[in-house]
């Protein structure tokens, strides 16, 4: 499990724009089960997100990971773990144009120099399980918002990650795409994965996907849902 | 964990990032190849004549002897020759008659010497390739062939034709295109040299050690001459390409500097897209020194295509198309051009310098200044 | 069947490259052979006609032979040193001079 304490995250610190994003959060997040962080924009949601999946550092506070502490790791080190251990969607999805769905898929695994052969054909897997085996080799400029969020969600397993963290998924999708997007977290959670979502989305907080509901406001929790 | 194929993967991310923005980094190859054509070109052509010069000099006399007066070139008294024959060590000494002669027609300078074999064939000359090629302000005339005429103004006013016995191999065009070899009779009369009179000595030795001993004997005897070696004869040639080479190097290393400073500029100013993919590989697990990698195999892409190509250019351009480009330049201004292929010849030192020259600086314009933009932290692009 | 990866490509034109400056120095090698007699007809023709310089800039008599030049000219590096001219490094001979009569240079 990840246990956060006492986080806090200020941007700026110091000068007139200073802005605090996380104010002192203490968080458990058991594995094996889906969480929706809820709340309003601005409400630090994004942040802690990112400082659960390792993108960014807190300013202060300590985060473990499996017991271990990765507060102040090294960049090299974190981001083998980040690589291992989390699988991350954003809200804009973040795919790099001029490239096709399968390169997409396999750069977060280039840095491990993994065998191509193997690396190709478990990325294939990917597409294909998620419906976008016919169109590998098409660049992503060409896809539909469903098609570019399965290829994501393919991006991120790609590592086999423990756990898969989404940053407002459903933003850019109609209510049939989100429902499609929390069955196919249904299926992963099945796997055993574990998932983080943080949402103002209804279909995705209300969704019967969702085992604990933590709710954020103004960089702080208000509401640590109940732990199945 | 394989560092090979890890390589492979970020050449190949690198290559494909380069190849969506095509253009650009094709006016960037065509650019640098062209500086590295410019720079091997000269490299080539200075080395090639450097060493065709030694090479061909060296039988060349061993001393030649100019009388002075008032540090300019004096016609030599011919009975210098007495003194100078009894110094021990002395093979031969013998007088040389030759001297500039201003075709006004062609605007060119001949070389007339006096050939020795000639002197019972009076009346007829043998031309070097270059004078045979003569041409006039009206364009040029039909080459000079086995029994035409050439006319020569004398220093009396009156005109004396000579005719052409033969032409001189044109595969000596570098040591003869502008010679005209003719009887001693014949050369008199042109230049109006006394019957006692010479241009020069050349003087040959048994023994090349004594050279310096025999030089300085014969300052003592007639300190109004000067001896030059051939050695010193060789010397200038190798500094007149190297300074030569030089200048222009120079002028090419400015132009290749101001490229690097132009390469390190795009690089610190990298393009929103090109920040936000490294964002994205920042996000997706990339390191900076991934990112760092990516950037080398860029720069190393440009630079090692431009060398290669560049160079075989190079190489084809001076060696087998004569380096036509160049010509005006490297042979000087001349009015008669001598016709040659070098011979050529290219060194690993060459290709060496060229590669550190070019390869490595480019490569370091292109990291370094990539730094900032590869720390980027990954969550910027939560955020962005 | 896989698509070519680019750096496929990178490894082929490396490879091209290089086999190139290596024919380059082949060529090097066998034309030195080749131009060998050559080279020495010419020598043995400097020999022969006692030449002392190359035909390469023939203006002038501080070019033609800079081996031999006097002792004041311009374009001497020191006025000890033999002497050299940038010929044609910058300028053409202008077209008056080529149409001067009578005198040399």
């Amino acid at each position: 499990m990840i246990q956060l304490h006492a986080i806090r995250k200020v941007f700026n610190a110091g000068r007139p724009n200073e802005f605090v994003a996380v104010d002192g959060v203490d968080l458990t997040v058991d594995f094996h089960g889906a969480t929706a962080l809820k709340g309003p924009s601005g409400s630090g949601k994004t942040t802690l997100l990112s400082i659960v999946g390792c993108m960014a550092r807190p300013t202060s506070g300590r985060i473990t990971l499996q017991d271990r502490e990765i507060t102040s790791l090294p960049e090299r080190f974190l981001t083998e773990i980040r690589r291992a251990t989390f699988g991350i969607i954003f809200q804009q999805f973040n795919l790099i144009k001029g490239l096709t769905l399968l390169e997409n898929v396999m750069i977060p695994a280039y840095p491990t120099g993994e065998q191509y052969a193997s690396l190709k054909k478990r990325a294939m897997g990917l597409l294909d399980l998620l419906n976008l085996g016919a169109k590998a080799h098409a660049k992503v400029e060409w896809l539909s918002g469903g098609e570019a969020q399965r290829t994501a969600i393919a991006r991120a397993l790609i590592n086999n990650p423990a756990i898969l963290i989404a940053d407002e998924p459903t933003a850019h999708l109609d209510t049939r795409l989100s429902r499609e997007f929390m069955d196919i977290m249904r299926q992963l959670k099945q796997e055993g994965k574990t998932i983080l979502i943080a949402s103002h989305d209804p279909i995705v907080y209300q969704s019967p996907v969702i085992d604990r509901v933590v709710e954020m406001r103004d960089g702080r929790i208000i509401a640590a849902g109940e732990a199945p | 964990m394989n560092a090979f194929e890890k390589q492979r993967y970020i050449l190949d991310l690198a290559l494909s990032s380069m190849k969506r923005r095509k253009g650009k980094n094709i006016a960037l190859v065509a650019v640098y190849t062209f500086v590295l054509f410019l720079l091997a070109s000269v490299l080539f052509s200075a080395d090639s004549l450097k060493r065709e010069a030694a090479l061909i000099l060296q039988d060349a006399p061993e001393m030649t002897i100019q009388k002075l007066v008032a540090g300019r070139q004096d016609l030599m008294p011919t009975r210098y020759l007495d003194s100078i024959r009894q110094i021990p060590g002395v093979q031969s000494v013998e007088p040389r008659l030759w001297g500039y002669y201003y075709d006004a027609l062609s605007g060119a300078n001949y070389t007339l010497m006096v050939n020795k074999a000639l002197n019972d064939h009076q009346g007829e000359i043998l031309i070097g390739a270059g004078v045979s090629r003569r041409t006039t302000a009206d364009g040029p005339p039909p080459r000079l062939q086995e029994n035409d005429l050439l006319p020569f103004k004398t220093y009396d006013g009156s005109v004396l034709t000579l005719n052409v016995k033969g032409l001189l191999p044109t595969t000596s065009e570098l040591v003869t295109a502008d010679l005209v070899l003719l009887s001693e009779p014949d050369f008199r009369k042109i230049f109006a040299f006394g019957p006692d009179l010479s241009t020069d000595l050349i003087l040959r030795v048994r023994n090349a050690r004594e050279l310096p001993t025999i030089a300085a004997k014969i300052t003592q005897l007639h300190p109004d001459t000067r001896p030059i070696l051939r050695q010193e004869l060789l010397r200038t040639y190798e500094a007149v390409f190297d300074w030569r080479g030089g200048v222009i190097i120079l002028v090419l290393a400015g132009v290749l500097f101001a490229f690097v400073i132009l390469a390190w500029d795009k690089a610190t100013g990298l393009s929103a897209e090109e920040k936000r993919e490294i964002g994205i590989l920042k996000a997706v697990g990339w390191e900076t020194s991934d990112i760092l990698l990516m950037k080398f195999w860029e720069g190393t892409t440009i630079s090692l295509t431009a060398f290669f190509v560049g160079i075989v250019l190079a190489y084809l351009h001076v060696f087998v198309a004569a380096g036509v480009l160049f010509e005006p330049i490297l042979k000087g201004w001349s009015v008669l051009y001598p016709q040659f292929r070098l011979t050529p010849t290219v060194s690993v030192y060459q290709v060496a310098t060229l590669f550190f020259l070019t390869v490595l600086p480019y490569t370091v314009a292109t990291i370094v200044p990539s730094w900032r933009s590869a720390t980027i932290d990954p969550d910027a692009v939560m955020r962005g | 069947m896989s698509v070519p990866r680019y750096s496929d490509f990178f490894f082929l034109f490396f490879l091209a490259g290089i086999l190139l400056v290596g024919l380059m120095f082949l060529d090097t090698a066998i034309s030195g052979r080749i131009d060998r007699p050559l080279r020495e007809e010419r020598r043995q023709l400097v020999g022969a006609l006692s030449l002392t310089d190359l035909c390469l800039f023939t203006e002038a008599r501080y070019t033609r032979h800079p081996g031999m030049a006097d002792l004041q000219t311009p374009f001497q590096d020191h006025p000890l040193a033999l002497e050299h001219f940038p010929s044609g490094s910058l300028v053409a001979v202008p077209a008056h001079l080529r149409r001067r009569t009578g005198s040399d240079q």
